[in-house]
């Protein structure tokens, strides 16, 4: 008979070396001591054969003035500004364009992407031609496509294509009439908080309450009416405190509204649509790898196809789509550093291009401008990876 | 990647790697290494018609590139063995700092901060320069003071930017910039009537304007708002090699003022008229051996690729399609600036 035993018998600790654990730590620390050891070797190396060059090295060239101008800036900017300010505005340049760029990719990409599976034959086709196309181009040559060639067919600013005498369009880019919010707007803004908390608080409720009954409450639409409709009933009541600056021909150009600079608008049409062929592509197998079960179970229960995609396709194809989505969202804001081919002032044009130059100071901006290239990527993949945990398989 | 962008990274890294492993040729210098491989190199622009630009022969010329073929006439006794390397304005002093060319000639400025913060020793000035304006006639423009609210096109990395926003901000007026990296795109992107105004040095301009489609329809406003000293580079505590360029474009000057040019140089080696002709050419003195050069070596220079004035007249003035005044690049002799010290 067999006894069931109690307890494993305990194994002496034997010496120390054998101790894998043990063992395993002191080679981490020998490791990491000689990477510390080589980094100081190579940094003080750096330094000292610098130095021996005549070549200047330190930040101190952040607070020195930096004497140029830059034609896109979206904070306070005059060339009497200093060189750690080019940083922030080369920044904020690089942030902009790549934000807009992954909204208007992600956007074409899961149009174009779901279309391509489209049972309409025509739709299908164009989603597949637009993939093949932007694809296959070079990312650079499309750039200089748009910038030069769009640029070439506009007119001079005196000769601007007009929209109701509002919104401009010549070679030096699109002016828009710009709000100019007079004392009493804040109410405005304040309605709006309050809207938008109220739309989440009432979409928790409406969801509990369809969980509870099965009944669901129209979301989209009544959140909508209170999103734009209690601002704007506020606004009317305080008297519509916003006056409009439209832009308007003086001298060579256009002054008051606010202008999209060509460079941007080329950098960012021509990045929205490269990118979003890959991530057409992305979305059709996303769709494709969720069983064709699924749909199917869903139109026997009688769900409509649109809701079938919506709350049954898309939400399992998410858990394909996205970890490949953050490498797209990742290349186009790298990507984004072509801008100095058209002369859009990113950071790599400004700081690592003309500040670099008029400094001399290679090393410490390279390094700075991989460092934010990095940051960035690094903050961009930790937010997907959020939303990737959230939206993975609950198994319960 | 452009191509540009990766020459810049490939420079950038370079002076990195060269700075962090210390694979500094302390112990070789320039004129050991360069003797050792039979030629140097020579950092020059894109494509600057006058200055630096590859002819429809694909054969670099223009007054930068005779002042490189000039060093390797007195090093080499050889005007060809040297290789070019274009260079944008950004990437141009990294290249010098990681060793990737050996003299930088690309219409470059002489600064302070150029001279005495990165590393490199300007060696003299082959063409004294100033910034200007170049606009369409039809903007009804004439002079610069009228130029409040345009943009303008400009190269990134250059003195032409600082002197921008110098002269617009002691004006009082507003512009708004758009920096290019070459001097093609800055034309192009005037050409297509993204800017009002492309603003370089004046002499660049003049070389610009060639290569606008319609040459007539543009204008050089008559100021100019800044001195550009324009001048061949090299790397800082590399006395000997500092001591070669320096004296291979005195040597062209002093042959001009002494009037030896390239049809008359042998002549004038076998009968000097003058004691200075003699020290010039080799007859008289070590003045070669000094630099670790042969004593022909301005006779080659001078023999190969001419004198200062010839070259002038053939890359920039009035054989080229340029025509631009001597000025105040004339001799100190003949009412102008330059002047070179006596070889003796
Ligand atoms: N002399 C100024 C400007 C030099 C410069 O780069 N000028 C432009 C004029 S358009 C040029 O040479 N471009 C030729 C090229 O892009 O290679 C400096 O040293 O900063």
């Amino acid at each position: 008979m067999l006894r069931p035993s109690t307890s494993i018998p305990r194994r002496g600790r034997g010496p120390l070396w054998r101790d894998p654990a043990l063992r395993a730590l002191i080679v981490q620390i020998v490791l990491f001591a000689a990477l510390a050891l080589f980094i100081v070797f190579i940094v003080d190396n750096t330094l000292s054969n610098l130095a021996q060059r005549g070549i200047n090295t330190g930040f101190d060239f952040l607070d020195q003035r930096a004497g140029f101008g830059i034609s896109q800036t979206l904070v306070e900017y005059t060339s009497n500004s200093s060189y750690g300010r080019t940083f922030i505005i080369g920044l904020l340049n690089t942030l902009l364009v790549s934000v807009l760029g992954i909204v208007a990719a992600t956007i074409i990409g899961f149009v174009v992407g779901i279309s391509r599976l489209s049972s309409n034959w025509l739709v299908a086709k164009l989603a597949a031609a637009y993939v093949e196309t932007f694809r296959n181009i070079p990312l650079l040559v499309q750039i200089l496509f748009w910038y030069y060639a769009v640029l070439q067919a506009l007119p001079s600013p005196r000769q601007s294509l007009s929209l109701f005498d509002l919104f401009f369009f010549n070679a030096r880019g699109v002016e828009a009439p710009s709000p100019q919010p007079l004392p009493g707007f804040d109410l405005t803004l304040i309605a709006l908080a309050v809207a938008v908390a109220a739309t989440l608080g009432l979409a928790v409720f409406a969801r509990r309450r369809q969980i509870r009954t099965g009944r669901a409450l129209p979301m989209y639409r009544i959140g909508a009416a209170i999103i734009v409709g209690l601002p704007l009933l506020v606004f009317l009541v305080s008297g519509s405190p916003l006056d409009w600056s439209v832009p308007e021909l003086s001298g060579f150009n256009f002054s008051g509204g606010i202008t999209l600079i060509p460079e941007l608008a080329a950098l960012w049409v021509a990045l929205s649509i490269y990118t979003a062929a890959f991530i057409a592509e992305i979305v059709r197998s996303g769709i494709m790898s969720v069983p064709k079960g699924q749909t199917e179970a869903a139109q026997s229960l009688g769900l409509r196809g649109n809701i079938t995609m919506r709350k049954i396709v898309i939400p399992q194809a998410m858990r394909v789509i996205v970890p490949q989505l953050t490498s797209e969202y990742l290349n186009l804001t790298k990507n984004s550093s072509l801008a100095t081919a058209i002369g859009y002032p990113d950071l790599v044009a400004v700081f690592a291009g003309t500040t670099l130059n008029q400094t001399g100071q290679a090393i410490e901006i390279i390094a700075m401008t991989m460092g934010v290239y990095l940051t960035i990527s690094l903050i961009v993949s930790l937010l997907m990876n959020l939303y990737n945990s959230r939206i993975q398989l609950k198994e319960r | 990647m452009t191509s540009k962008s990766a020459v810049k990274l490939s420079a950038v890294t370079g002076a990195a790697v060269a700075a962090m492993l210390g694979v500094s040729s302390a112990n070789a210098t320039t004129l050991e290494d360069v003797n050792s491989s039979g030629e140097f190199t020579c950092g020059v622009s894109t494509g600057l018609p006058g200055f630096s630009a590859p002819n429809d022969q694909g054969r670099w010329t223009g007054i930068d590139v005779e002042v490189c073929r000039a060093v390797a006439a007195a090093v080499f006794n050889d005007p060809e063995a040297v290789v070019f390397t274009p260079l944008t304005a950004a990437e141009r002093f990294t290249a010098l700092q990681s060793g990737e060319i050996d003299v930088l000639s690309r219409n470059t400025t002489w600064t302070a901060t150029r001279d005495n913060s990165l590393g490199l020793n300007f060696t003299g000035v082959n063409f004294y320069d100033g910034q200007g304006f170049l606009v369409r006639n039809d903007l009804g423009v004439d002079s610069a003071t009228q130029l409040d609210g345009a943009a303008v096109c400009v190269q990134s990395g250059t003195t032409t930017e600082l002197n921008l926003a110098d002269y617009f901000s002691a004006n009082d007026m507003q512009y708004q910039q758009v920096a290019f990296d070459t001097s093609a795109q800055s034309a192009q992107g005037f050409e297509s009537g993204r800017c009002d105004v492309l603003t370089s040095d004046s002499s660049q301009l003049a070389a610009l304007r060639l290569q606008l489609s319609d040459p007539a329809s543009v204008k050089v406003l008559p100021e100019r708002i800044s001195k550009e000293p324009l001048g061949p580079v090299v790397r800082q505590g590399d006395d000997e090699w500092f001591d070669i360029v320096k004296w291979t474009l005195f040597a062209m000057i002093n042959a001009e003022e002494m009037g030896v040019t390239s049809e008359n140089v042998d002549q004038m080696r076998d009968n000097p008229p003058n004691p200075d002709v003699a020290r010039l050419l080799g007859q008289d003195g070590s003045y070669g051996e000094q630099l670790g050069l042969s004593n022909d070596w301005a006779y080659n220079i001078i023999k190969q690729v001419g004198n200062y004035g010839e070259v002038y007249a053939n890359t920039v003035g009035m054989n080229s399609p340029l025509e631009i005044e001597r000025g105040i690049n004339a001799l100190w002799t003949d009412g102008g600036i330059m002047y070179a010290p006596p070889i003796r």
